[in-house]
């Protein structure tokens, strides 16, 4: 039970069908599930993503500041229509993306955060995350913003996104860009991937969500030789 | 000629670095020095290798200001701009300036800060390599070289993508054991070929050479002490004898050579070094090949004649270049996953045989090697500096 003045507070919410977990074989010959992450998992996602705020690499900071800054809006009731799907590889998270409807047409990417570099964990979360707004959610429009230049080329120049310059987007003043349908469809032989179904093993390994060990992806993120001296 | 032996080496890890270029290259040489037991003796020489420190770091002049950094004055400083063969180009100058007689102690450094720019700089810096009229004017870049030969080399000789692969997941695995390395991640051939998801994981660069067969950008430095050899036995317990040195160029612009596929240079410097070192190929225990593509480690070892032409990968396929095969190629990792900050890489891979032939080099150590072979592969091929190194007793 909520009192009224919380009820009045909450925003309301549409319907937003679940999306299809799926597994990826990276690289590195790992299995990563990608699946939608439920809202009482928050809690241990704010406290992997929690030390990063302070990491000043790839805009990392500005990055994990604004994804706990959502995902707590979304705990806590105060972001409409927010949802957030993981990369978990034998139950350590490896990555998350997140975003929300802005309404039945349009999507807001919100952010992408790889925890494991150099397997483009990152560029396959954000596939499932356009993904997920055009074929599950049914959206025609994805309105994006990058906020490293590393997101820049794997989203604008390498989908490639259309200028919508003309809108703004919430994340702020960087110039907004759009994924439509179309882009999608045709990037989506070439940047979108994963195999279905995933099996009830896998995915009963995806829960709980376990931490990574924090010295190493606090090096891996960091990826200078300084960080691992 | 004197007799000329390296008695300290020492490298940074390679990677993405934090500090300035001089500091990658002092540490590097503190190292070499440290390694050396020199005590108070002075440096005679400082050769140096850099590419682009003028264009990316700012700063000119890089062996002068290394000198000033360590506090070597008065030795004698000179930098070596020869493209990616810089590194062995300078060993070569060091080698050189102690055979003649003219100095005693050299100290020799490789080093290259590349991630202070980004990749589009970094990449466009390398293209500075090529034929401007002929080549870089059209957008032609290393990969695009690298992208054509091996089109061509595949078409010829029965590689695969498969084989470039191989390279690759050897070379990764090579480099998790090397804690120098730049890329300390094991690929499988699901993962970059077979796997559902393997064009996302590892999609065309340079078509047919792919993500995972293109080398990093990477910052480090590497440096080594050289000494006339009968003078080594006072400072070093395990001297390494630099047996022989070889050189040799090529048309700049590619389409000019008779055949694309042959890489003359390298055939011909390798022919040099070991002539020069009385050795032959089969009398090497490794090779430090320059695989910036994974293509040019199958091309080199055939053309350095380790193994016949259009052979080098059936050779890679029955497991002979691995660590513990009749001929590592690459247990550093190579270029490919040590590494590849262009000015360091030729005084790197002499690191490695230096570590290798005192059986110092740990996990990835090749059991009793006595001889090993390097090719610093400079520009596409058309300047390449060969070198062998044998145990100092030999």
């Amino acid at each position: 039970m909520i009192d009224e003045l919380e009820a009045m507070l909450r925003p309301p919410s549409l319907d937003m069908p679940p999306y299809s977990p799926k597994t990826i074989l990276l690289a590195s010959g790992e299995t990563m599930v990608v699946r939608q992450a439920s809202i009482d998992e928050v809690d241990i996602l704010l406290e992997i993503i929690d030390p990063l705020k302070h990491l000043h690499r790839d805009f990392y900071d500005i990055v994990s500041v604004r994804l706990y800054a959502e995902l707590l809006g979304w705990k806590v009731h105060r972001v409409r229509n927010e949802y957030c799907l993981v990369g978990v590889i034998d139950g350590v998270l490896a990555g998350i993306v997140n975003g929300r409807m802005f309404d039945e047409t349009y999507g807001i990417s919100y952010h992408t955060l790889a925890l494991k570099r150099g397997l483009r964990v990152g560029a396959h979360l954000f596939a499932s995350k356009m993904e997920h707004h055009i074929e599950y959610l049914g959206q025609d429009e994805v309105w994006i913003v990058a906020e490293s230049p590393i997101g820049h080329r794997r989203w604008m120049i390498e989908y490639p996104l259309d200028e919508k310059f003309s809108i703004q987007h919430e994340l702020g003043g960087a110039p907004s860009w759009v994924l439509t349908k179309d882009t999608y469809f045709k990037a989506k032989p070439r940047l979108v991937t994963g195999s279905r179904p995933v099996s009830e093993e896998l995915l009963a390994n995806s829960r709980p969500i376990k931490k990574p060990d924090l010295s190493a992806m606090l090096v891996q993120i960091e990826d200078t030789l300084e960080a691992r001296l | 000629m004197r007799d000329v032996a390296i008695i300290g080496a020492g490298s940074t890890q390679f990677g993405r670095s934090q500090w300035s270029l001089l500091k990658l290259m002092a540490e590097a040489s503190h190292d070499a020095l440290t390694e050396a037991s020199i005590g108070d003796r002075s440096v005679d020489a400082v050769y140096v290798a850099n590419m682009g420190s003028t264009r990316n770091n700012r700063q000119a002049g890089i062996a002068s200001a290394l000198v000033d950094r360590m506090n070597l004055f008065p030795a004698a400083a000179d930098t070596i701009e020869n493209g990616p063969a810089s590194g062995a180009s300078a060993i070569k100058n060091g080698y050189l300036a102690v055979a003649s007689g003219m100095y005693d102690l050299v100290l020799v450094v490789g080093g290259e800060r590349m991630r202070e720019v980004n990749n589009f700089e970094a990449t466009e810096f390398v293209s500075y390599l090529t034929h401007r009229y002929a080549e870089y004017i059209y957008g032609t870049t290393l990969p695009a070289l690298a992208g054509m030969f091996a089109r061509l080399y595949m078409e010829r000789y029965g590689v695969t993508s498969e084989h470039l692969a191989m390279v690759a997941i050897k070379n990764h695995a090579n480099g998790l054991l090397n804690p120098n390395a730049h890329i300390r991640t094991p690929v499988t051939m699901d993962g970059l070929l077979h796997g559902p998801q393997a064009s996302m994981n590892n999609p065309y660069v340079a078509e047919p050479l792919r993500f995972f067969d293109c080398c990093p950008v990477s910052d480090g430095a590497a440096a080594v002490l050289l000494i006339p050899l009968d003078m080594a036995g006072k400072f070093s317990k395990t001297p390494i004898r630099i047996a022989g040195i070889g050189q040799a160029t090529d048309t700049h612009a590619v389409h000019e050579r008779p055949d694309p596929t042959v890489l003359t240079a390298v055939r011909l410097a390798s022919e040099k070094a070991f002539s020069m070192a009385g050795l032959e190929p089969k009398d090497m225990s490794l090779a430090e090949l320059h695989d910036a593509f994974t293509i040019l480690e199958i091309a080199e070892s055939e053309e350095a004649g380790f193994f016949p032409k259009g052979e080098g990968h059936k050779a890679l396929e029955r497991g002979e270049t691995k660590i513990g095969g009749t001929l590592p190629i690459n247990a550093s990792g190579g270029l490919k996953a040590k590494g590849h900050p262009v000015g360091a890489t030729g005084v790197s891979q002499i690191v490695e045989l230096v570590y290798q032939l005192r059986h110092e080099a740990g996990e990835r150590q090749v059991k009793d090697a006595k001889h090993g072979f390097a090719c610093n592969f400079g520009g596409f091929g058309n300047n390449v500096v060969a070198t062998v190194l044998s145990r100092g007793e030999e």
